[in-house]
């Protein structure tokens, strides 16, 4: 029973590490799935200047991006290939007396391999469908569910504002985002169609742009930058009405929270097991003093001093490890109550077991080495006559 | 030559001195105790628990230790048993000195050549009969099979009298069948001597007697025993009594008028019924 009171610190301080590094893990994983959907070597570029920390302002306030400027874009920076220039809205759209309110996305051709969205059914419009402004778009899955039921889409009209698309494609479902929109209610068509037919106005919202190799990423932001700074007539010294933004930099910023949350359970952790190894070193000095008797029997027998160190280090690293083992088990079953119930994601790593378990015993090794080593330094005789 | 600080006459003295002589070059005396001092601090105090004791024993002797607290005797058996080492002088055991062995080079000698038993019995609680006899032998050098240390258990539990007790704990046994389980510990490595203090100071007289019963079937067979006491009653169950002053010996002689544990217990016995009211 003492034991187990013992053992609860580690038990506590283990148990909460193992369960917020799992939901911890979740959310990252999550959040870099999301991220690297948005496509490989994607730099985005969204109207409005924002600060380093945040990526949320400034989606499209100032509305300072133009159509010339992602062609400009496609020109002249090396190594891209391809550009979506972006334009939304939200729009009712119907099918025979079937309407659904839904968001409208207007992008290039290169949007599909950019985002690498492939279609389920049919096929994406085309860039000449772009050049035309053609009256086509594709719908995603819950668009189409709702307006066309079980029917095949393909080749229907939607009419999109009242204005008649004819449906190219079905888009492959992606569920739902980090932030709970269901990616899958969505109609997405050229944007030139969009700008003239259904939103109107001259801006875009933003630009993706995808380059091939990775090295050199760096260097088409910084050739980005300075071209629409010369196109948009900035001044040196002036800042950006602009944001260019790398999708490394979009998913640190996202990861962020989590690195500081890695910080702060790692202190947690410390002083949790701190605590808990107090608590062993404290219990394990009682048990040396009750058991001096037994330890002055032992030694009369013939045990080395080295031989009682052993045997106490040894009862302290099994009551750490023991209670790094619950720990353990607990931590991965409050994991997947939150998971089921609270629809966190959660991930366990065997990594993160195997240290849990690992920093535990070094607990139990490092805290009862004391009352260790008291034990060993008892004088026989004087043991022997304790009362 | 047998040294000694004796002041009473033994009748048989010479002649047990010229028997000495041959036993000393035949077998060697098992102890040799040779002007060992010992003292040590409180505090500020020194205090001199051993002023030059000089004896020795030989093997299959019976030996009790006695005399008043203070007199040395406890710290006499310490150096005995090599739980303590002499301030100055000799112990030689078994035909090594070891007067200046330090701490793990004694607790392998305590290991394998002293069988202890106290006064108190010292088992380990909760733990079986046969874990703690066997427990001498988790620090024995030699590896023994788990099977085997069981078996050897069980053999010396048998012995001195508690065979079908193997697996009681403690808190199930009388204080005389714990203490036959620490005698039991005592033997089971095989060892030259075996060191009781006080060993029936715990114990009703009927109890005390069956003790000194298996004292004295042990010694039959060959081992040696020292024992320390401060009841003339159990002393006379031995052979030799060395009594203790101040630090010295103040007499050493054979036991004239030994008692015999066989006999002792049925007199108890028929006393007890004898006893009406």
């Amino acid at each position: 029973m003492r034991s187990v009171l013992t053992a609860l610190g580690i038990i506590i301080g283990v148990g909460a590490v193992i369960a917020m590094v799992g939901i911890g893990n979740g959310a990252k994983a999550q959040v870099e799935t999301q991220i690297a959907s948005l496509g490989q070597n994607v730099i985005l570029i969204f109207s409005g200047s924002t600060t380093s920390s945040g990526i949320r302002t400034g989606w499209g306030g100032a509305g300072t991006l133009k159509i010339e400027d992602a062609e400009a874009i496609r020109r002249e920076v090396s190594g891209v290939l391809g550009v979506s220039e972006e334009v939304v809205s939200t729009t009712q759209v119907a099918a025979g007396n079937q309407n659904w309110f839904t968001r409208v996305y207007g992008e290039s051709a290169d949007y599909f391999d950019i985002r690498q969205w492939p279609l389920a059914d049919g096929a994406p419009f085309t860039p000449q469908d772009v050049r035309s402004a053609n009256k086509v778009c594709v719908i995603g899955r819950t668009t189409a569910t709702q307006v066309y039921g079980n029917e095949d889409p393909v080749g229907q009209i939607l009419r999109i504002k009242e204005v008649p698309f004819t449906i190219l494609g079905v888009l492959t479902p992606k569920g739902l985002s980090t932030q709970g929109v269901d990616q899958d209610d969505i109609v997405i068509m050229p944007y030139t169609s969009a700008m003239k037919r259904v939103i109107g106005g001259t801006n875009l919202r933003n630009i993706s742009v995808q380059i091939g190799d990775g090295q050199q990423v760096e260097a088409a932001q910084q050739q980005i930058i300075s071209l629409l700074r010369q196109r948009h007539n900035i001044r040196p010294g002036r800042d950006d009405d602009f944001t260019v933004r790398n999708q490394q930099e979009i998913a640190e910023a996202a990861t962020e929270t989590s690195r500081v949350m890695t910080v702060l359970l790692g202190a947690i952790a410390g002083v949790s097991l701190v605590v808990g190894g107090i608590g062993i070193m404290n219990i394990m000095l009682v048990s040396v003093t009750e058991r001096t008797r037994e330890i002055g029997v032992r030694m009369a027998v013939g045990a080395h001093g080295s031989d009682i160190l052993t045997q106490f280090l040894i009862e302290a690293v099994t009551l750490s490890s023991v209670g790094g083992i619950i720990g353990i088990v607990c931590g991965i079953g409050a994991s997947r109550i939150l998971s089921i119930y609270a629809h966190w994601p959660t991930l366990i790593s065997i990594s993160s077991i195997a240290i849990a378990f690992l920093f535990s015993a070094a607990v139990g090794v490092f805290f009862g080495f004391y009352p260790a080593r008291k034990a060993a330094a008892l004088d026989p005789i004087e043991a022997l006559r304790y009362e | 030559m047998r040294e000694s600080g004796s002041k009473s006459k033994d009748e048989g003295k010479s002649k047990k001195t010229e028997h000495e002589l041959h036993h000393d070059m035949n077998n060697g005396a098992l102890v040799k105790l040779v002007d060992v001092h010992k003292t040590y601090r409180t505090g500020e105090m020194e205090v001199h628990a051993v002023r030059g004791v000089s004896f020795e024993i030989r093997r299959a002797e019976f030996v009790a230790l006695m005399g008043a607290s203070g007199s040395g005797k406890s710290t006499l058996m310490n150096i005995l048993g090599c739980l303590d080492r002499p301030t100055s002088g000799r112990y030689v055991l078994d035909g090594s000195d070891v007067s200046g062995l330090d701490r793990d080079r004694l607790a392998d000698i305590r290991n394998r050549k002293i069988g202890f038993v106290f006064q108190n019995f010292n088992l380990l609680p909760r733990t079986s009969a046969r874990e703690n006899v066997e427990l001498p032998l988790v620090y024995s050098a030699q590896f023994l099979s788990t099977a085997q240390l069981r078996e050897k258990a069980d053999r010396v539990l048998a012995s001195v009298g508690l065979a079908g007790r193997e697996d009681h704990h403690p808190s199930q046994l009388s204080g005389g069948q714990q203490q036959r389980v620490a005698i039991a510990r005592a033997l089971i490595n095989d060892p030259e001597i075996v060191l009781a203090d006080e060993p029936t100071g715990n114990l009703d007289s009927r109890t005390s007697i069956e003790i000194m019963g298996i004292f004295q079937q042990l010694n039959e067979r060959g081992i040696t025993i020292v024992m320390v006491t401060h009841e003339q009653d159990i002393a006379a169950y031995a052979q030799r009594n060395v009594i203790m002053r101040d630090g010295v010996v103040l007499s050493d002689r054979v036991v004239t008028q030994r008692l015999n544990a066989a006999r002792e217990i049925e007199n108890v016995t028929t006393s007890t019924s004898d006893d009406g009211a």
